[in-house]
């Protein structure tokens, strides 16, 4: 295992697999929390630090309980249940080490449990089955590689479109386009863009 | 006289419209609700991941719509049979488990009887959990209301979102392949296509339909691309209802206030003619 597979997995779940643009993944924070580019960062921040924690928890809950026991099949519930307790958890941690980073990150660690980009993530590093690739224990470091580069993806367009959506505020759009659907169009040829990127890896 | 009184019912008022806001809804209504006014997709902005994901074909669209429809009345029925035992602080994780009992139901039901439709969802079948719709009907209506009505709004509101995905569904991969094919991802008996306009199949220049093959619209762009168009339609409908109804609500305004003066008037000439 080489540095090449690190590279590869970032490059590929940041740019040519990008999670919103791509996979449709976290659409909704996408559109919902893009008005200002300093809370898109805020968000993209809180949804790193989430990301990365819980992909690794439930790698290690699917390898190292579920599969033991053969009860792959509650894989969805125990996820979403570590990924409900953890971004409490997260939230508990943050109010009491830093009020300051609370204040900045406290509003959207709520919104982040039913943001599916972190259980997408979660599931699909399991159907890409780095286990048998890498084994287990290897696997760990590219999914936690694959979930970094995901988040890096995610904060990348959320700074671009909150961006380009400042700039849609004060430009003079049709009143049927205003806000959403003009948005969309922007997001659809962002997506065309993204298209180009496709040979990289 | 029927006409007239047909008339004064279509006209705003104010009082009817009051008294609508704050009455019970009637079962028709709550079925109903969610279809076009209160649509998930078109008018909440709901579900949008799996609205752009599973929408280049008009059977995926389907089959995502009627595992939604299966996930959000049960999980309606069920919130709302237990929301007096669920202490208000674990609220949220109650019932994301309940939710998420149905999706694995769901998800090993496709596996076992519609594998190319479980192959063509891939990851959006479990991610049905965070469908932000699913866990806001939860909060906002099934843990506040009866079993029965908890349920009918679980189906009217699932019905609007594959009503919605449909119509996505339908305009992508017409616009994508020029036809509609069916047999494919859902497991009929039959397979073929409908509705196809693509009559050359060298597509040389000459053919009419020769740009009915915008494959753009298949992939992420396209889908993108099409909510926007459709969004604006939406849009461009209610801005205008809105501008009638406010039209309406000035021309009432209005001949009130003339029934008023008049009125005032009256007053007045009578006591001056008293005071005469």
């Amino acid at each position: 295992m080489s540095m090449t597979v690190f590279f590869t997995a970032i490059i590929s779940s940041m740019l040519i697999n990008n999670v919103v643009l791509m996979r449709f993944l976290g659409v909704c924070p996408f559109l919902g929390v893009s008005k200002k580019t300093e809370s898109a960062l805020g968000m993209s921040v809180a949804v790193m630090f989430v990301m990365v924690i819980a992909s690794i928890a439930s790698y290690l809950i699917y390898y190292y309980i579920l599969e033991p026991f053969n009860i792959e099949f509650i894989s969805t519930i125990a996820f979403i249940l570590v990924i409900a307790s953890l971004v409490q958890l997260v939230e508990m941690f943050i109010k009491k080490a830093s009020k300051k980073l609370y204040k900045s990150l406290g509003i959207y660690l709520p919104l982040i449990t039913t943001n599916c980009a972190i259980l997408g993530v979660a599931e699909s590093n399991i159907a890409s089955d780095f286990a048998t690739d890498f084994g287990v224990f290897q696997g760990l470091w590219v999914a936690t590689t694959t979930a970094f580069g995901t988040a890096l993806g995610f904060g990348l367009i959320m700074f671009a479109f909150s961006s380009i959506r400042e700039r849609l505020e004060a430009s003079n759009v049709p009143e049927v386009w205003k806000g959403v659907p003009i948005s969309l169009v922007v997001a659809g040829i962002m997506a065309l863009a993204f298209l180009g990127l496709g040979g990289i890896v | 006289m029927a006409e007239a009184k047909a008339k004064a019912a279509k006209t705003f008022d104010p009082k009817k419209a009051a008294a609508k806001k704050k009455g019970e809804m009637t079962k028709m209504a709550n079925l109903t609700k969610g279809w076009i006014k209160e649509n998930p997709i078109f008018a909440q902005l709901l579900g949008m991941c799996p609205a752009l994901a599973v929408t280049s074909t008009l059977e995926t669209a389907i089959g995502m719509g009627l595992l939604v429809i299966f996930v959000l009345t049960a999980s309606n029925i069920v919130i709302s049979l237990i929301k007096n035992l669920v202490p208000k602080e674990v609220k949220i994780p109650v019932f994301i488990v309940v939710i998420a009992t149905f999706v694995t139901i769901v998800r090993m039901l496709t596996q076992a009887y519609a594998s190319a439709l479980y192959d063509s969802l891939g990851i959006f079948i479990p991610l049905i959990v965070v469908n932000c719709l699913i866990l806001g009907r939860a909060e906002a209506f099934a843990s506040k209301n009866k079993l029965i009505d908890s349920a009918i709004d679980g189906i009217g509101m699932a019905m609007g979102f594959m009503g919605a995905l449909m119509l996505i569904g339908v305009s992508r991969e017409l616009l994508a392949t020029g036809s509609i094919a069916y047999g494919v991802y859902l497991p009929l008996p039959f397979e073929g296509s409908i509705l196809n306009l693509v009559v050359d199949p060298e597509r040389t220049w000459t053919s009419i339909f020769y740009i009915i093959n915008i494959s753009i619209f298949s992939g992420p762009a396209g889908g993108f691309i099409m909510i926007g168009i459709l969004l604006a339609i939406f849009n461009a409908v209610r801005i205008k209802k809105a501008k009638k109804r406010e039209a309406e609500r000035q021309a009432w305004i209005e001949q009130k206030k003339k029934e008023a003066m008049e009125r005032k008037r009256k007053k007045a000439l009578e006591s001056a003619g008293d005071a005469a």
